[in-house]
């Protein structure tokens, strides 16, 4: 769903036409406030409603998600930063969204229906975007793209991405501490490179606390299916793991863990709520701050294209909500790890690290560049199973 | 590993109550010889009623009560379309499900954020200690054995009792029925809305105690499957219950394999529940004089009273 | 009161006029859903009818949105007539799809442009040979057609969930779940530059014209349909039931498999886990809206296009959200279902007479004696 600041149709450069504009930009955004209310669920703010179009009119800036803003995980994490900028630039930008757009033909209809609506910068929250995003940005060469989670580049089409493995692997410290069975359990969505890295991140940092620690996975080869995921959690609870985390969008895995009396984490936004006895911490995905950077250089420039990889670092990533169970010593050691990740001082994947068959991945001392970290496709050892049709 | 068995076999159960409450309900509808497509539309509505009335009033038993509630109205627009009116059952049972679907997700916007609070977990004080029975039988959630308890009694009703022998009447031949003085047309509408009643209640089951969220089309097709299921139970309630439990198994069967690392693509396990069923349609209809000895001979044929 | 009557012989009148009733009475109550929703009715009704058509790309479109519902609702609207329930259309959309995206991936920049026709030749060959299983099961064990294609829809999914993950994955493609993109020798020819109209419309329309030909003057046409309407007058002329249940999955398979492979040779490119748009759910709906007439379909296609494409606009402009499509679509059936009763019954109004006359009159002519049942 949408909610649309007043647009500016014209670009009104005198006070007398900004007065005349005044009262339908009124009325639309009372309808249009109307229409938010009913839809927004009431937990969270609508965004931010500056006050009518400047002279030069508003950059309207439009978002597409793949799912509902109220799916408390990816999408909504997204949101959250949009709102974000929107606050940020108030009546410099007009920010709307589109959600539940689905990653195939009709996306097309749905991309161009924006541009038409005069939107000069769009993001494509979702990596199946990438072909449409692609062909528009051809089209389109005035029209500013930015795809999240994908590799294809043009010209007026950027892409940038979250380094959710350092969540991953945080979660996987605290997980190694407080797991009593030492069998971890993550639901995971589609075999891509991302999820196969976060799976072995967490299982990295597990056994940066108990080496002897294994972790069990379960593909549910959909980002969000809530029932599917509980089913999920609750297979791999039937098979002894009692710490779980999730590379899936709702917060049915932690819910699951709850009831069945394990601990879980929060993933992509704070989900503690859901789960306030297995909640441990949530890895969320903070969009702000690159939404804030984005906005900026289309605003003010540059704005040039590239590929955009941000983490804990940057503020994009952080394990957030830290239950009251976690003991001092691990609430430190995260704290720890997340300075020397912003300073750049701790590696995550550092040699020597094996894979499942005991062979050396990654040699003694040797650390990872964002090359190797992007063609991470193979279980590293303490993962059990095989990946799903692995070539 | 006996362990994990108890918990699998625990796990099937919840995952085919649902399953097995709808399919109860599209049962007795079947056997009064109306068979109403729209199950997934009515759980779906049951589900939605069910867990935005716990998310207000923090009372499980009044979202069971508001599902049941909403699929019982759902039903009854079936009920007046297809009984009443005589339109095609089949064509207005879809019908049902897509507006079901449509109306649920529409209703259920502003609770897709909303978690119920606390879930405590079920379980009977001494028995559900016992070593392998415990965990296996034991740590449900009160309507799970409502469900199984469900079944019996249809079971000794429609075998065993006056009221479910007419029943079974209507289903067989509505005009001997009708001859006889029954009102047939009124037992068939609360026939369809005990069913559509079911159909809710299943639903509330999925959203509060299931999957305690709200998702639109939440029940993944749960609906179909009740329906393929009755078919498979032969309409008798006791065999639908079995075969909603052997559902849910194999469904938690096939993320248990994967598991334990089982070198099979998700995908292909992920097929098993329904390459099961059809199996076993096959194997119920090629016995054309079983299917004919059990299937109501009415069911999606119009009745006319006054003929 | 208001009785239900039957009319004796179907009405004329109400059989061309209940489908524009039932449309005309779902427009009110959308109008009313908008206003309830705190829109204007106008506005919103006129993101449903009106923009879709307001230009060349609108109706582009509109024309890609409505061809895979037209080809699918040709083959069901034969299926149904013959009361075949074929609903596991989406499978065979899926597995027509399929096949052509495997003869799609073999062409390269080289090949001639009629490997379009073997694309959708492979689709619709795919779509027949899914449909065959459920037309071999019925016919052989009498499993319900209805569940067992049903039940293939999940089946053909996790298929094809398997193939983009696994044998057909792109190299290229940094393991993510998709095929490489087709090469464009194979994409089907554009109708009108500026729009993603492809030739799929004007073959859909063609077939429409052999679908009315098939059904209204052919005798395997007219087997069929009295095989839906009665069995034992079908079996008494001596037509086989057997027959009509393959022709009907058979057909109704290869419309379904034929769509899926113009929708991924058309406006995708290549093959992905989300090709399947609920067109063969979708097509049941277009079917009935048009009264399994060939013709009819023509036009309820496009009456669900619109829906479709005024649902996501009614998403992107006004706030609202997508399930109204849905809830429309329901509606439309509801009023359709309603005032398809009008052909056969009359609703008149009967005062309350003073005898006790719970049923029609037929009952009045029983003996006057107490119940004997305890109904």
């Amino acid at each position: 769903m949408v909610c649309l600041l007043p647009r500016a149709s014209r670009r009104p450069t005198q006070l007398a036409r900004r007065r005349s504009m005044f009262a339908p930009g009124l009325l639309s955004l009372a309808m249009l406030a109307g229409a938010c209310k009913k839809d927004e669920p009431a937990s969270y703010s609508t965004e931010s409603k500056g006050p009518a179009p400047v002279a030069k009119g508003p950059l309207k800036v439009a978002f597409t998600y793949v799912g509902p803003v109220g799916d408390a995980g990816w999408t909504f994490a997204h949101d959250r930063g949009r709102q974000a900028a929107a606050e940020k630039y108030g009546s410099r930008i007009a920010t709307s969204f589109v959600e539940s757009v689905p990653e195939s033909a009709d996306a097309e209809r749905v991309f161009r229906d924006l541009i038409d609506q005069g939107n000069q910068l769009i993001f494509g929250t979702t990596f199946g975007y990438m072909e449409t995003m692609l062909k528009l940005a051809r089209e389109f060469e005035d029209t500013r793209f930015e795809h999240a989670t994908g590799y294809k580049t043009a010209k007026n089409l950027r892409t940038y991405d979250s380094r959710t493995y350092e969540g991953a692997y945080l979660a996987g410290v605290v997980a190694g501490s407080m797991t009593k069975s030492n069998v971890l359990g993550v639901v995971a969505s589609i075999p891509i490179p991302e999820v196969i890295r976060n799976i072995d991140s967490f299982t990295l940092g597990a056994q940066s606390q108990k080496p002897e620690i294994t972790t069990k996975v379960v593909w549910i080869n959909r980002w969000f299916d809530p029932p599917k995921e509980g089913e999920a959690a609750q297979a791999l609870i039937n098979q002894g793991a009692d710490v779980l985390l999730q590379n899936t969008d709702s917060s049915a895995v932690l819910q699951t863990a709850e009831k069945a009396g394990k601990l879980a984490f929060g993933w992509d936004s704070d989900m503690s709520k859901f789960g306030p006895n297995a909640h441990l911490a949530s890895a969320i995905i903070n969009w702000a701050p690159y939404y804030e950077r984005a906005i900026g250089e289309a605003l003010d420039g540059p704005w040039t294209t590239g590929q955009t990889w941000w983490g804990v670092k940057e503020g994009a990533i952080d394990l957030v909500s830290l239950s009251d169970k976690l003991p001092p010593e691990i609430t430190a050691k995260v704290a720890e790890l997340k300075a020397g990740l912003q300073a750049g001082t701790f590696s995550i994947w550092k040699g020597p690290i094996a894979d499942q068959s005991g062979k050396a991945v990654l040699e003694a001392g040797a650390v990872a560049d964002d090359e190797y970290l992007h063609g991470i496709n193979f279980y590293i050892k303490g993962v059990e199973g095989t990946l799903p049709a692995s070539k | 590993m006996t362990g994990t068995l108890a918990l699998l076999f625990a796990s099937s159960i919840d995952a085919g109550t649902a399953v097995a409450l709808a399919c109860l309900g599209l049962l007795v509808n079947e056997r009064a010889g109306v068979i109403n497509l729209g199950a997934e539309g009515m759980m779906l509505v049951g589900a939605i009623a069910g867990f935005a009335t716990t998310v207000h009033t923090h009372d499980n038993l009044a979202g069971f009560a508001a599902g049941a509630l909403a699929g019982a109205a759902l039903a009854l627009c079936f009920g007046v379309l297809a009984i009443w009116l005589n339109t095609n059952q089949y064509a207005t049972g879809l019908a049902v499900s897509l507006f079901g679907m449509g109306v649920s997700a529409f209703v259920g916007v502003p609770y897709t954020q909303d978690s119920l609070g606390e879930r405590t977990a079920s379980a009977i004080p001494i028995l559900s200690d016992l070593p392998w029975l415990g965990p296996a039988l034991f740590r449900h959630h009160p309507l799970v054995y409502g469900a199984a308890l469900l079944a019996l009694g249809l079971h000794v009703w429609l075998f065993r009792a006056r009221t479910g022998l007419v029943l079974r009447a209507i289903g067989e031949s509505p005009e001997t029925a009708h001859a006889l003085g029954y009102p047939v047309q009124r037992i068939r509408f609360a026939c369809v809305a005990a069913g559509g009643a079911l159909c809710g209640l299943a639903g509330a089951y999925t959203s509060i105690i299931y999957t305690p969220l709200w998702v639109e089309g939440m029940t993944a097709g749960k609906g179909w499957i009740a329906l393929a299921l009755t078919t498979f139970a032969t309409w008798r309630p006791l065999r639908a219950l079995g075969g909603a439990y052997l559902f849910g198994g194999l469904t938690m069967l096939q993320l248990h394999l994967q598991g334990q690392g089982v070198n099979v693509p998700s995908q292909v396990l992920a097929m098993l529940p329904y390459v099961a069923t059809v199996l076993v349609l096959v194997l119920i209809s090629r016995n054309r004089g079983l299917l004919r000895a059990n299937m109501p001979a009415s069911i999606g044929k119009p009745f006319y009273p006054g003929a | 009161m208001l009785r239900i009557e039957s009319r004796g012989a179907p009405s004329r009148l109400f059989a061309h006029a209940s489908p524009l009733i039932a449309v005309a009475v779902t427009l009110v109550l959308c109008g009313a859903l908008f206003v309830a929703l705190g829109h204007d009715p106008l506005r919103g009704l006129g993101l449903f009818f009106i923009e879709p058509f307001r230009s060349v790309r609108a109706l582009g479109e509109l024309a890609i949105k409505a061809t895979p519902l037209l080809l699918i609702g040709l083959g069901l609207a034969l299926s149904f007539r013959a009361n075949i329930w074929n609903i596991g259309a989406e499978g065979q959309f899926i597995i027509g799809a399929v096949c052509g995206g495997r003869v799609a991936l073999a062409a390269t920049e080289d090949t001639s442009g009629a490997v379009v026709v073997a694309i959708a030749i492979a689709g619709a060959l795919g779509g027949m040979a899914w449909a065959s299983v459920t037309a071999l099961l019925r016919d052989r064990f009498g499993a319900s057609e209805i569940l067992v294609s049903l039940m293939l829809v999940y089946v053909a999914e996790q298929l094809l969930g398997y193939l983009v993950f696994g044998p057909w994955r792109d190299p290229a493609g940094h393991n993510f779940p998709q095929t490489s993109l087709f090469a464009s020798t194979t994409a089907i020819p554009r109708l009108v530059a500026g729009s993603r109209a492809n030739l799929g419309l004007p073959l859909a329309l063609g077939l429409a014209g052999v679908f009315w030909v098939f059904l209204q003057r052919s005798h395997q046409g007219f087997a069929l349909e009295v095989g839906g309407l009665s069995r034992s007058a079908a079996r008494y002329a001596g037509f086989s039931s057997r027959a009509s249940i393959w022709i009907a999955c058979l057909v109704s398979g290869a419309m379904a498999g034929l769509a899926g492979a113009i929708e991924v040779a058309g406006p995708v490119g290549q093959l992905t886990p989300h090709i399947s748009m609920g067109y063969g759910f979708a097509a049941i709906i277009v079917a009935f809206v048009a009264r399994l007439s060939p013709v009819g379909v023509i036009f309820s296609s496009l009456l669900m296009s619109m829906f479709y494409i005024g649902g996501e606009l009614a998403q992107s402009r006004l706030g609202l959200p997508k399930s109204l499509t849905l809830v429309f679509q329901g509606l439309l059936l509801f009023a359709l279902l309603a005032c398809d009763t009008l052909i056969h019954h009359r609703v008149r109004w009967v005062p309350r007479q003073r005898s006790v006359t719970r049923e029609p009159a037929s009952r009045a002519k029983e003996p006057p004696e107490p119940e004997r049942s305890r109904g």
